[in-house]
C-alpha cells in the first residue's frame, strides 16, 4: 500500500500563479523521494501541500488510506524539517524536541525516553538545556531533525534542510540524514535544488520544471534515460551535451553542422531532433568517426573536461586524469546505446 | 551597535547640551523643588513658609481621602491596562490572521495611529455627553440613567472606557507588528506540532510576543497613572470634589485648587518613588525572563 498518493493534484495561488499543474504519483512505504528542480518550479509548494500548510486547489491526496485534503497539518501524521530550522526560540533543545509529542497524550516517561534516544542518535545530549540561539547552524539543523524523529510520523518532509550549511557540513549531514532514514524506515519527501543531493540520497527522484513533474525515476534512470532535454540538461555535472540536427530516415542524425551520426534507432526523415550525449560516455580514439575541436581544458583533479566544438556546436567531453589531451583537433567515439534522442520541438525523449 | 567617533572633545558635549537642558529645566529642577517644598508648610496666601519636617507625609498617609484615591488609582490602572492590552491583543490576533502579509491592510490599520490622542479623547468624551452622547443613549436604552460627573461609578466607568478607547489602537499597532515579526516557519512548525489553536497561541505565539507585551505593560501602566490626567480633567472639570480621581489628578487639585503646596509636593514625591520602584522591579524581575537571544 502506498504511503502517499495523489490524483490530479494541482495548486493555483490566489494571485493566479499556477505553481503546480495536475499530477499523479504514489510514494511507497519507506521510500526516500527527492523533489528536485530549479528555483520557483513548485517544489516547496508541493511539499507544503503534503504538509497541509497550503490548500489543495484541485485533486485528491491520501496518506495511507485516508484522504487528507481537508485535514489539519497536526492531524496528518507528518513531521517537517524547515530550511531555516524554525525552532521555537523560547524553548530549550529538550522542549523543542518534546513539544510535538507533548501535545499528543504520550506518557511523560515515554516522551523523556524518546527525546533522549533521539538526542543520543544526533549527538545532542550535552545541548539539551540550551536555547536554539546558543547553538551553531549544524546543531540547530540536528535539533530540527530530532524534533521530527521524536514524532515518529508516517512521513518526513524536508524543505532544503541543508542549504544554510557550509559545503563540508552539508556533505556530512547528507550522509547522516540518509543513514537515519534507512535505519528508521520512515517514508521521506526531500526538496532540494542541488542535483548532487538528489542523486546521492534518493530512492526515486521527481524532477520538476515550471510547475510540472517532468520525470519520476531512480537516480540511474534519470541519469541515463532522461525523459526530456530539460532533465538531461538539469541533472549531471557537467550536463549532457545536446546537439541539434534532423532525421535522415535511415537511422542516422544529420547534425546542423553537417556531421552525420549513425544510431541504433529509426529517425523520421526531416524531423527536428536533439541528440544527447553524456560527456563521460565519449572517448578519445584516434580513428573515431567524430571530429572534435578542443579549445579549453579544465582540470578537475580526478577528471579533466575538454570543452570545444563538435560539428559547429559547443560540446564537452570528460576524460580520466590519465588521458592526455590538449587544445587542437581530436577524434571521438561513443557506444550508440548511450545516446539519447529527443524531439527537436517539444523536447521529450523519443 | 555602531560607535560614532568625534575628533573634537567639545562636540559631543555640545550636542548633548540641548537635551540635558530640557531634562534639567523640566524634570530635575521641578523634582528637586517638589522634594524641597514637601518639607514646608506654605502659607495659603503665599506669604512665606515654615519648615515642618515629615509632617506633610504623615498627614498624607493618615488621610482617609488620600487612601481612597490611592485605591481608586490602583483599580483604575489595573482596569485600563488590562482592558487596553487585552482588547488590543485580541484585535491584533484577528487582524494578523486576515492580513497575512498583505501590505495594503497593514497601511490602512496604521492610520489609526495617526489620530492624535487629544482628538480621540474629545471624541471619547463626546460619547458620554449628557444630551447627545452615544454611550449615554446606549445606557439609557439598557435602562440605566447614566450621570457623568454626578454618579461616582458612572464617572469612574466613563474614565476607564475613554482611557481604554484612546490607548487600545496604540497597543494594537505594537501587538500587530510583534505578531507579524514572528517567523512564518515557527508558526508553521507549531501548526504541525500542536493541533490546538488556543494552546499554540499560549505556548508559542504569546511567549514570542512577550518582549512586546512587556514593553507595552510598562507604557500602559505609565499611561494609566499619568497620561490619563487630561481625560479625567475633561470628564470631571465642573465638579472634582465628589468624583473619582487618580493620584496625579489629586496632586493638581490639592496644589492648585486647594493651594496646599506642601501636601501636593509630598504627593508628587510619593509618586516619583512609586515610579522608581515600579521600573526597577519590572526590569529586574520580568525582563530577564523574556529575552531569547
Ligand atoms: N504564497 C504564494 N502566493 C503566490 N504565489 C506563490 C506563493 N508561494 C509561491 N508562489 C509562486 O509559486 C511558484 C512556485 O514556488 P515554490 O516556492 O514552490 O518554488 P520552489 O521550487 O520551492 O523554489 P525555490 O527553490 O526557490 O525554493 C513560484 O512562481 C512562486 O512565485
Ligand atoms: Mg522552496
Amino acid at each position: 500500500m502506498a504511503q502517499l498518493s495523489v490524483e490530479h493534484l494541482s495548486k493555483t495561488y490566489p494571485n493566479g500563479v499556477t505553481a503546480l499543474h495536475p499530477c499523479d504519483f504514489a510514494i511507497e512505504r519507506g521510500e526516500f523521494v527527492v523533489l528536485v528542480g530549479p528555483s520557483g518550479c513548485g517544489k516547496s509548494t508541493l511539499l507544503r501541500m503534503i504538509a497541509g500548510l497550503e490548500d489543495i486547489s484541485s485533486g485528491q491526496m491520501r496518506i495511507e488510506d485516508r484522504v487528507v485534503n481537508h485535514v489539519e497539518p497536526a492531524e496528518r501524521d507528518i513531521a517537517m524539517v524547515f530550511q531555516n530550522y524554525a525552532l521555537y526560540p523560547h524553548m530549550t533543545v529538550y522542549r523543542n524536541m518534546a513539544y510535538g509529542i507533548r501535545n499528543r497524550r504520550v506518557p511523560a516517561a515515554e516522551i523523556d525516553r524518546k527525546v533522549r534516544d533521539a538526542a543520543q542518535m544526533l549527538n545532542l545530549t550535552e545541548y539539551l538545556d540550551r536555547r536554539p540561539a546558543q547553538l551553531s547552524g549544524g546543531q540547530r539543523q540536528r535539533v530540527a531533525m530530532g524534533r521530527a524523529i521524536v514524532r515518529d510520523p508516517a512521513l518526513f518532509l524536508f524543505d532544503e534542510p541543508l542549504s544554510n550549511l557550509d559545503a563540508k557540513l552539508r556533505n556530512q549531514m547528507r550522509i547522516e540524514i540518509r543513514a537515519l532514514q534507512q535505519r528508521l524506515g520512515v517514508t521521506s519527501v526531500y526538496v532540494t535544488h542541488d542535483q548532487i543531493e538528489a542523486m546521492t540520497m534518493a530512492d526515486r527522484i521527481f524532477v520538476m520544471n515550471a510547475g510540472r513533474i517532468e520525470q519520476i525515476g531512480t537516480p540511474a534512470e534519470i541519469y541515463h534515460r532522461p525523459a526530456s532535454t530539460f532533465v538531461a540538461s538539469f541533472m549531471g555535472a557537467p550536463p549532457m551535451n545536446l546537439l541539434r540536427g534532423h532525421g535522415t530516415g535511415t537511422g542516422a542524425v544529420m547534425l546542423s553542422g553537417g556531421l552525420q551520426l549513425d544510431l541504433p534507432m529509426p529517425t523520421d526523415a526531416g524531423r527536428d531532433l536533439v541528440l544527447g550525449l553524456r560527456p563521460e560516455d565519449m572517448r578519445l580514439s584516434p580513428d573515431g568517426p567524430i571530429r572534435f575541436d578542443i579549445q579549453i581544458v579544465e582540470e578537475l583533479g580526478a577528471t579533466r573536461l575538454l570543452h570545444g566544438q563538435l560539428s559547429e556546436q559547443p560540446f564537452t567531453v570528460a576524460v580520466s586524469k590519465e588521458t592526455q589531451a590538449g587544445p587542437g583537433i581530436a577524434r571521438l567515439a561513443f557506444a550508440p546505446d548511450t545516446a539519447s534522442l529527443f524531439c527537436g520541438q517539444k523536447g521529450h525523449r523519443l | 551597535m555602531k560607535r560614532a567617533r568625534f575628533h573634537h572633545r567639545l562636540l559631543p558635549v555640545l550636542l548633548l547640551v540641548p537635551q540635558l537642558t530640557i531634562i534639567v529645566i523640566f524634570f530635575y529642577w521641578p523634582a528637586w523643588n517638589a522634594v524641597q517644598s514637601s518639607f514646608f508648610l506654605q502659607d495659603p496666601f503665599g506669604f512665606g513658609s515654615q519648615f515642618v519636617g515629615l509632617d506633610n507625609y504623615s498627614r498624607l498617609f493618615r488621610s482617609a481621602e488620600y487612601m481612597k484615591v490611592a485605591r481608586f488609582t490602583l483599580i483604575f490602572t489595573l482596569l485600563v491596562t488590562g482592558f487596553s492590552l487585552g482588547l488590543a491583543l485580541l484585535l491584533a490576533v484577528k487582524a494578523d490572521k486576515v492580513i497575512r502579509g498583505a501590505r495594503t491592510y497593514r497601511t490602512l490599520l496604521m492610520w489609526v495611529y495617526a489620530v492624535a490622542p487629544p482628538v480621540a479623547g474629545l471624541i471619547g468624551v463626546a460619547l458620554f455627553d449628557q444630551n447627545i452622547g452615544a454611550m449615554t443613549r446606549l445606557f439609557s436604552g439598557l435602562g440605566h440613567d447614566f450621570r457623568l460627573g454626578v454618579n461616582y461609578l458612572d464617572t469612574a466607568a466613563a474614565m476607564v472606557i475613554v482611557s481604554v478607547w484612546i490607548q487600545t489602537p496604540v497597543n494594537f499597532i505594537f501587538f500587530l507588528s510583534g505578531l507579524q515579526s514572528i517567523p512564518q516557519g515557527v508558526k508553521e512548525a507549531a501548526l504541525i506540532d500542536n493541533p490546538s489553536g488556543l494552546r499554540r497561541f499560549w505556548e508559542v505565539t504569546f511567549p514570542l510576543l512577550a518582549p512586546t507585551a512587556f514593553f507595552l505593560l510598562i507604557i500602559n501602566i505609565t499611561y494609566a497613572l499619568f497620561d490619563t490626567f487630561g481625560i479625567i480633567d475633561t470628564l470631571v472639570k465642573n465638579n472634582p470634589a465628589s468624583n473619582p480621581m487618580t493620584l496625579v489628578y489629586k496632586v493638581f487639585i490639592d496644589g492648585f485648587r486647594g493651594n496646599d503646596i506642601g501636601g501636593s509636593s509630598a504627593q508628587s514625591v510619593v509618586l516619583m518613588v512609586l515610579v522608581l520602584i515600579l521600573t526597577v522591579v519590572q526590569f529586574r524581575l520580568l525582563e530577564r525572563r523574556i529575552h531569547y537571544t
